[in-house]
C-alpha cells in the first residue's frame, strides 16, 4: 500500500504533548490553581496548534492514503510495533478530538465540577486527550487496543469522583460493560493474529490477509470485533451504560464521552472490522443494520420518557449513533461517508447540547424538564443556542446534522452488492419515521424548557440562588461554544469541507467491495 | 408542434436571469444581518428585511422580463430550455453533487409573487408589530423564510428544495410560536412543526427513491445525478421507470405535499398556526409557504404525472385527497367564529382546488390558481389583521366584537369586498379566471364527478364567505367594535395577539386620542390596496374567456412538452436517443410527450389538453356562486340580525343537524386522534414501555450477569487466581491500583480484579477459539 512518510513526527508531537501537560501538572502544587489552568490552557492550546499545522501538512488531494506514516519497533515479541498514520477518515475525527479538548478545558476553567481538585481533573482530560488521538492514528491492532484502553481509565475517574449523585453505579457499569466489550475485542484482535499466520498486527497487512480467511472464521472473529465495537457506539442493546454515564459524568465528560469516546467503536468498524474481514462484514451487515433502526427508534421512544433534560440528550445519541451504523451497514461509500460525516456532525451537536445542559444545570441546579421553563425569557441567548442546537441535532438542511442523516438514509435504499435490497429499504422507511420522532422529542424538549414563562419556583432574579444565577451565556462559554456553533453552521453549508477528506479514503477502505 | 431541427432558435438570456440565484441570497444575507446588527439599527433591523426584500423583487422583476422575452425568442411550439447554473456542492461515493439554479417559468410566477408578497407584507409589519417586544426577531425570522421559500422556488436539484422545504417549516415553527409566553401559541407552533414534519419523512424517502431509481438514466442521457429535478422529470417521461418505484416515489412525495399544504388528513395544523401573528398567517399560511406542496407536485409533475397515470382512467390519489380537502375544510369554515379561522380554512379548501388541478391534469389553471389566490387570500388575511389592530381591540372574534364595520373602515371593507368576489370566483375578478379554469378542465379531462365537487365547494365558498362578510362588515356593531372595553374579554378569546402588542396598541391609541375603532395607517392600506387591485386584475393575465391572446400566463408559464437534445451531436433531430427504446409502440400512455413527437428525444413535460372555454358552461357555476351568496345572505340576516326563531338554536333543537354541527366543532374528531390517541400514546405508554424495557430487562439482564460474574469471580479468585495464575495477574492487578492509587481511591482494588479476571478471560477464550477454527 502506497504511504506517505514525511513529516512523521507530527503524530507522536500531537498525539503525546498532552501527556507532557500531565508531567509539567504533576510538579505544580496542588494549591496553585491559576497556574494549573495556565498549563492545562497552553497544552491544549499547543495540541490544536500541532493539530492545525497538521491540517496544513496533509496533502487533501491524497486523503485516501496513509499520510505522515511512522513505524517503529516496539514488542517484537509479538510482532507489534508503533505504527501510525492518518488518512481521510481519521483526520477529522483526530483535529476534533483535539478541538473538542481544548474547549472543555476552556469551559473548566470557569466550571470545575465538585469536589474540585482541578489539578487532577486536568489532568484527566489531557490524559484523555492523548488515548483518544492515539487510537484515531494507531496502524496496530495492539497500539490500537492500548489507546482505547487509555481512554477508559481517565473517563472512569471523571464519572467516579466528579459525577452526579448516582455517580458510583454508572461508572463501574460504563467500565466493566466497555472492558467486556474490550475483553472480546482482544479475542477477536488474537485470533485474527493467529489465523493470519501470527506475522503482524498491523492494519495494512490484515486488510491484505484477512480477506483470505475462511468466511466461517471470519464471521466469528467479526462476532468479537462487533462486541467491542457495538458496546462503545454504543449500539442497542447494548447502549445501557451510556445514559447512566452522560447523566452522572460531569459536563466535561458528557461532551467528551458523546464528541468523542462514542467515535471509538464506529471508526473501530470502518477502520478494522470491515476493511480486515469484508465477507463477514457483509454477512454481520443486514442484522447491524436492523439494531441500527431498532436503536433509531428505541432511543427516540427512550426520549420521549424522559423527565431529565440530560438523560433525554443521552438517549438521544442512542438514535443518532443509530444513523451512523445504518450507514455504514449499507457497505457503500455513500453509506459509510455519511456516516463518517453523521460521526462528526454528533460531535459537534450532541457536544453542544451537553455544554448547554452543563450550564443549565449550574443556573437551575436541576435539569428536570417539568421543573424548568422560560429559558428563552430569563436567558434569551442560551435559549436561542439551544434552539439551533435542537434544530442542528433533529437535522435540519443547512446544518451539520443534515449530511450525516440523510445521505445515510438514502444510502440504505441502494446497499452494497450482496445485500438484500428489501431488507434495507425497510430500514431506510424506519429511519425516516426516526427522523420524525426526533423532531418530536427535541422540540417538545425545547417547547417546555425555552418557551413559556419561567417557573414559580425560578421566577424573579434568582431568589434564594446566588447573585448571578440568571445571567445569560458568560465570556467562558462563549469561547467554549462559538467555534462548535460555527463549526455545525459551517459544515451544514459546505459540507464538502467534510466529505471531499471523507471520500477517497473511505473509498480505500471499502476497495474490497467493488462489484 | 414543430420539432424539426430548422425550426429551433437560439433562446435569448439575460443577466437577470443569469442571476437569478441572487435572489434568495439577498433575505439570506438580510437575515444574517438582522440577527447579528439588528437591534442596534435605527429601524430595529425591520429596514434590512424590507430593503432586501425590495431587491429580490427588483430582480424577480428582472427575471421574469427576461424570462418573457426568452419564451417570445423561441419558435413556436419549441422547447423553452430553463436557465441552467449549477455548482458543485458536495461529492461523496466518487460523484459530484451540485446545487443551482433553474429558472423557468413556474419559477418565475412563483418567485414574483413570493417576493412581491414578502414585500408587502414586511412593509404591513412595520405597523403591525410596531413595538412588539420581539420586534427584531420576528423580521429575521420573516426575512429567513423569504430566503428559504425563493431558494426552493429556483432549485435545481432535490436537495436545494428539500433545504428550502426545510428552513420554510422552521420559520413557521419560530413565526407562530412568536409570542411563545403563550402556552397555546407555543403548541400550535409545535404541532404546525410536527405534522409537516410527519409529511416530510415522505420528502426524504422519495427524494432518495428517486435518485437511486434514475441516476443511471440521468447520467448517460442527460450528465446530471438523481438529483437533478430536470433529470427526474426527463426520465419519469421516458418509458423507463418501473411503474412501481415511480408510484411509490410519488406517493412518498405526495403525502409531504400533503403535510405541507394542509390537505386533509393532515391539514389539522393549518388553522392552528392562526395563532401566529397575522402577518404571517397572511404570507406563510395562506400565499406562499402552504402553496409549497402543490409547487412540490407541479415542479416533479412528470414523476406524479407517470407513477398516478394522471389522465389514465379513473381518479387517482391526488384528485380525490383534493376533492376531500375542498369539501371538508369548506363545511368547517362555516361553524367558526374566528374570522382567521373561516380564511384559514378557506385556504385550506383553495389548497385542494390546486391538488384536484393538478390530480386532473390541470396543471396550468392549478399553477394560474396559486398566483391568483396568493393576491386574494393575502388581501383578506391582512384585511382581518387591519380590523383586529384598529377596530376589535385585538380580537378576531366575528360575532362577539365586529359587525358593522364597513362605515368606519371603508379601505378595508372594500379591498376585503373585492377578494372575497375574488375568492368567489365571481367574474370578473381574478378568482374566477383561476378557479374555473380548474373545474372546467377537471370535467373536460372526463372526471365529471371531480368537476361536480368543485362546483359543491364553489357553492360552499360564496356562501361561509358571504356569512363572515356579513358578520364582520354588516349588522350591528357589537363588542369591541361598539367601543366597549372588556381587556379580559380580549386575553381570553384572542389568544393569538398577545399582551405585548397589546400594550403596544394602547399606546399607539392613546397617541390617537381616539379608543373607537377606525381606519388603519398607511402602512397596512397600501398593502390592502395594492393586493386587491390584484385580486381585481390579475386574472386578466390568462382571461381564457377573451381569446388566446389573452392567455398570457399559459405561454409563459406552461413548458412545452418538446424536445431538448440540442447538445446532441448531429443537431436534435438526430439526438442519440433516437436509438433509446421507447414505449411508443406499445401505442400507450408511457409516451406522454404528445403524439407528434413522442420519440424524438427527451421531454421533460407531459402534453395536456386545455378545455375549450363556453361561456355556457361559466354561466353554471357563476350561477351557483351568486346562488350560494344569495342563500347565506338570507339565512345571515335571519340568523344574526333578525334572529329568527325558526333558525336560532336549530342546531340544539334537530338530532340530525346537531351531531352534524357537533362533527364540525370537534373538527371530524381528527385532533382528538391525533393528540389525544397518536401523539398521547407515543409520548406516553408506548415510550414508556420503551424504557421500562430499557431499565429493567436490558439492565436487569446486565445486573443479573454483573451478581453471577460476582459470585463466579469470588470463587476464581479464591480457588484458581490465588493459586494458579498468581504472579502475572496480582503484579498486574497491582500496576492498576497503583496507577489508580495516585489519582483517587474509587474502588480501584474491585476494578483491577474485574479487570484482571477479564484479561485472563480474553487471554483463555482466544486460545480456545483459535483451536477450535484450526
Amino acid at each position: 500500500m502506497e504511504m506517505l512518510r514525511d513529516h512523521n513526527w507530527m503524530l507522536s508531537v500531537g498525539t503525546f504533548l498532552p501527556l507532557l501537560g500531565v508531567l509539567l501538572l504533576l510538579v505544580v502544587p496542588k494549591a496553585n490553581e491559576q497556574l494549573i489552568k495556565k498549563v492545562a490552557l497552553l497544552t491544549s492550546i499547543a495540541t490544536v496548534a500541532v493539530g492545525v499545522w497538521t491540517l496544513f501538512r496533509f496533502d487533501f488531494g491524497n486523503a485516501g492514503t496513509m499520510q505522515f506514516v511512522d513505524e517503529k519497533t516496539w514488542i517484537p515479541l509479538i510482532k507489534s510495533s508503533y505504527y501510525i498514520g492518518l488518512d481521510g477518515i481519521s483526520l477529522p475525527l483526530y483535529f476534533l478530538s483535539m478541538v473538542i479538548t481544548l474547549l472543555v478545558v476552556i469551559y473548566s476553567l470557569d466550571h470545575i465540577p465538585a469536589p474540585g481538585n482541578p489539578k487532577a481533573f486536568f489532568s484527566l482530560m489531557l490524559l484523555l486527550q492523548t488515548g483518544m488521538a492515539g487510537t484515531f492514528i494507531a496502524q496496530d491492532l495492539i497500539l490500537f487496543f492500548v489507546f482505547f484502553e487509555l481512554v477508559l481509565l481517565p473517563m472512569y475517574f471523571m464519572i467516579g469522583v466528579w459525577g452526579g449523585e448516582n455517580r458510583q453505579y454508572a461508572s463501574l457499569k460504563f467500565f466493566l460493560y466497555t472492558m467486556f466489550g474490550s475483553a472480546l475485542m482482544l479475542i477477536a484482535f488474537l485470533a485474527l493474529f493467529f489465523k493470519t499466520g501470527a506475522e503482524s498486527f498491523a492494519i495494512p497487512y490484515l486488510v491484505e490477509h484477512g480477506g483470505a480467511l475462511a468466511k466461517n472464521v471470519q464471521i466469528w472473529i467479526f462476532a468479537g470485533m462487533f462486541v467491542g465495537f457495538a458496546v462503545k457506539v454504543p449500539m442497542f442493546p447494548f447502549h445501557t451504560w451510556l445514559p447512566d454515564a452522560h447523566t452522572q459524568a460531569p459536563t466535561q465528560g458528557s461532551v467528551i464521552l458523546a464528541a468523542i469516546l462514542l467515535k471509538l467503536g464506529t471508526y473501530g468498524f470502518v477502520r478494522i472490522a470491515i476493511p480486515v474481514l469484508p465477507d463477514a462484514a457483509k454477512a454481520w451487515a443486514p442484522y447491524i443494520g436492523g439494531l441500527a433502526v431498532i436503536g433509531i427508534i428505541y432511543g427516540a421512544l427512550g426520549c420521549l420518557a424522559q423527565t431529565d433534560m440530560k438523560r433525554l440528550i443521552a438517549f438521544s445519541s442512542v438514535a443518532h449513533m443509530g444513523f451512523v451504523m445504518l450507514g455504514i451497514s449499507t457497505l457503500t461509500s455513500f453509506g459509510v461517508t455519511a456516516a463518517m460525516f453523521g460521526m462528526v456532525a454528533h460531535g459537534l451537536i450532541t457536544g453542544m447540547l451537553f455544554f448547554l445542559a452543563g450550564s443549565v444545570k449550574e443556573r437551575y441546579h436541576t435539569l428536570e424538564i417539568a421543573r424548568l421553563g422560560g429559558i428563552l425569557k430569563q436567558m434569551p441567548r442560551l435559549g436561542w443556542i439551544l434552539g439551533f442546537s435542537c434544530m442542528a441535532s433533529l437535522g435540519l438542511p443547512g446544518l451539520a446534522g443534515f449530511w450525516g442523516e440523510f445521505p445515510a438514509i438514502l444510502s440504505a435504499y441502494n446497499p452494497a452488492a450482496g445485500l438484500n435490497e428489501t431488507v434495507f429499504r425497510v430500514y431506510m422507511v424506519v429511519a425516516a419515521l426516526g427522523t420524525v420522532l426526533a423532531a418530536a422529542y427535541l422540540l417538545w424538549l425545547f417547547q417546555r424548557v425555552a418557551f413559556g414563562e419561567p417557573k414559580p419556583e425560578f421566577a424573579g432574579d434568582g431568589h434564594g440562588h446566588d447573585d448571578h444565577a440568571f445571567h445569560d451565556v458568560n465570556k467562558f462559554e462563549w469561547f467554549a461554544w462559538t467555534p462548535l456553533l460555527i463549526a455545525i453552521l459551517v459544515f451544514g453549508v459546505v459540507p464538502n469541507l467534510m466529505f471531499k477528506v471523507l471520500d477517497p479514503a473511505v473509498q480505500t477502505v471499502l476497495k474490497g467491495f467493488k462489484g | 408542434m414543430i420539432a424539426a431541427a430548422e425550426a429551433l432558435q437560439t433562446l435569448s438570456s439575460g443577466w437577470f436571469l443569469e442571476h437569478a440565484w441572487l435572489i434568495p441570497i439577498i433575505p439570506a444575507i438580510g437575515f444574517a444581518i438582522i440577527i447579528l446588527f439588528g437591534k442596534k439599527l435605527p429601524m430595529k433591523g425591520s429596514e434590512i428585511g424590507l430593503l432586501s426584500m425590495i431587491a429580490s423583487l427588483v430582480l424577480a422583476g428582472g427575471t421574469a422580463m427576461q424570462w418573457i422575452d426568452r419564451v417570445g425568442s423561441g419558435a413556436e411550439g419549441q422547447f423553452i430550455a430553463p436557465v441552467v447554473r449549477t455548482w458543485n456542492w458536495w461529492q461523496i461515493g466518487g460523484m459530484n453533487f451540485t446545487i443551482g439554479q433553474s429558472i423557468d417559468g413556474l419559477a418565475v410566477i412563483i418567485l414574483v409573487v413570493v417576493a412581491f408578497i414578502s414585500t408587502l407584507v414586511q412593509l404591513y409589519s412595520t405597523e403591525y408589530l410596531n413595538g412588539d417586544r420581539r420586534y427584531t426577531h420576528f423580521f429575521a425570522a420573516l426575512t429567513l423564510f423569504s430566503a428559504g421559500m425563493l431558494a426552493m422556488v429556483i432549485a435545481e436539484d432535490t436537495i436545494l428544495l428539500l433545504l428550502g422545504w426545510e428552513i420554510m417549516g422552521l420559520c413557521s415553527f419560530m413565526l407562530i410560536g412568536h409570542w411563545w409566553e403563550d402556552g397555546a401559541n407555543s403548541r400550535a407552533a409545535l404541532k404546525a412543526f410536527f405534522t409537516v414534519r410527519t409529511g416530510d419523512m415522505g420528502l426524504l424517502i422519495g427524494v432518495a427513491m428517486l435518485y437511486f431509481a434514475s441516476n443511471d438514466w440521468t447520467t448517460e442521457h442527460l450528465g446530471v445525478s438523481g438529483f437533478s429535478i430536470r433529470g427526474i422529470s426527463a426520465w419519469a417521461l421516458s418509458g423507463e421507470p418501473n411503474s412501481t418505484v415511480i408510484l411509490v416515489a410519488a406517493v412518498a412525495l405526495f403525502i409531504a405535499a400533503i403535510g405541507k399544504s394542509g390537505q386533509f388528513p393532515l391539514h389539522t395544523w393549518l388553522p392552528d398556526a392562526m395563532a401566529g401573528p397575522t402577518p404571517v398567517s397572511s404570507l406563510l399560511h395562506s400565499s406562499t409557504m402552504v402553496v409549497a406542496g402543490v409547487f412540490l407536485v407541479s415542479r416533479l409533475y412528470p414523476v406524479f404525472f407517470t407513477g398516478f397515470d394522471i389522465l389514465g382512467t379513473g381518479g387517482n390519489l391526488i384528485m380525490v385527497i383534493g376533492a376531500i380537502t375542498i369539501v371538508i375544510a369548506a363545511a368547517l369554515a362555516f361553524v367558526q367564529n374566528d374570522i382567521k379561522k373561516v380564511l384559514a380554512y378557506s385556504t385550506v379548501s383553495q389548497l385542494g382546488y390546486m391538488m384536484l388541478g393538478l390530480g386532473a391534469g390541470a396543471w396550468l389553471p392549478a399553477v394560474f390558481h396559486i398566483f391568483t389566490h396568493a393576491f386574494f387570500k393575502a388581501c383578506l388575511f391582512l384585511g382581518a389583521g387591519s380590523i383586529s389592530h384598529s377596530a376589535s381591540h385585538h380580537s378576531f372574534d366575528m360575532k362577539k366584537d365586529m359587525g358593522g364595520l364597513r362605515k368606519v373602515m371603508p379601505i378595508t371593507f372594500t379591498t376585503w369586498i373585492i377578494s372575497t368576489l375574488a375568492l368567489c370566483g365571481v367574474f370578473p375578478f381574478s378568482g374566477f379566471f383561476s378557479k374555473d379554469e380548474i373545474i372546467d378542465n377537471v370535467g373536460n379531462n372526463g372526471y365529471q364527478m371531480f368537476m361536480i365537487i368543485g362546483l359543491l365547494g364553489a357553492f360552499m365558498t360564496a356562501a361561509y364567505m358571504t356569512r363572515a362578510t356579513y358578520l364582520t362588515f354588516f349588522g350591528e356593531a357589537r363588542g369591541a367594535s361598539a367601543g366597549e372595553h372588556h381587556d379580559e374579554h380580549a386575553t381570553a378569546h384572542a389568544a393569538h395577539d398577545s399582551h405585548d402588542s397589546h400594550d403596544a396598541h394602547d399606546a399607539h391609541v392613546a397617541d390617537h386620542g381616539d379608543h373607537g375603532p377606525h381606519e388603519s395607517g398607511w402602512r397596512i392600506t397600501l398593502p390592502l390596496v395594492l393586493l386587491a387591485v390584484l385580486a381585481l386584475s390579475s386574472g386578466l393575465l390568462n382571461a381564457t374567456p377573451f381569446g388566446e391572446k389573452w392567455e398570457r400566463i399559459k405561454t409563459w408559464v406552461e413548458p412545452r412538452a418538446e424536445v431538448v437534445m440540442e447538445t446532441a451531436p448531429g443537431g436534435p433531430g438526430h439526438s442519440k436517443l433516437l436509438s433509446v427504446p421507447s414505449a411508443a409502440e406499445e401505442g400507450h400512455h408511457d409516451s406522454p410527450c404528445g403524439s407528434e413527437t413522442p420519440e424524438e428525444g427527451v421531454c421533460y413535460a407531459p402534453q395536456l389538453v386545455h378545455a375549450k372555454f363556453k361561456w355556457s358552461k361559466a354561466m353554471l357555476s357563476l350561477g351557483i356562486v351568486f346562488l350560494g351568496i344569495a342563500l347565506s345572505w338570507i339565512v345571515s340576516t335571519m340568523l344574526y340580525t333578525r334572529k329568527d326563531k325558526r333558525l336560532v338554536g336549530l342546531t340544539e333543537r334537530n338530532g340530525v343537524l346537531r351531531s352534524g354541527y357537533n362533527l364540525l366543532v370537534n373538527k371530524y374528531y381528527l385532533d382528538a386522534l391525533y393528540e389525544k390517541v397518536i401523539v398521547k400514546a407515543i409520548a406516553g405508554p408506548i415510550a414508556a414501555a420503551a424504557y421500562w424495557f430499557n431499565q429493567n430487562v436490558l439492565d436487569g439482564i446486565l445486573h443479573a450477569i454483573a451478581a453471577v460474574s460476582r459470585v463466579f469471580s469470588g470463587w476464581v479468585y479464591r480457588n484458581i487466581d490465588q493459586r494458579v495464575v498468581d504472579g502475572t495477574v496480582n503484579n498486574s492487578g497491582k500496576a492498576t491500583k497503583g496507577a489508580g492509587g495516585v489519582l483517587a481511591p474509587v474502588q480501584s482494588g474491585k476494578v483491577s480484579q474485574y479487570g484482571a479476571l477479564l484479561f485472563s478471560a480474553a487471554a483463555v477464550a482466544a486460545l480456545v477459539l483459535v483451536i477450535i477454527n484450526s
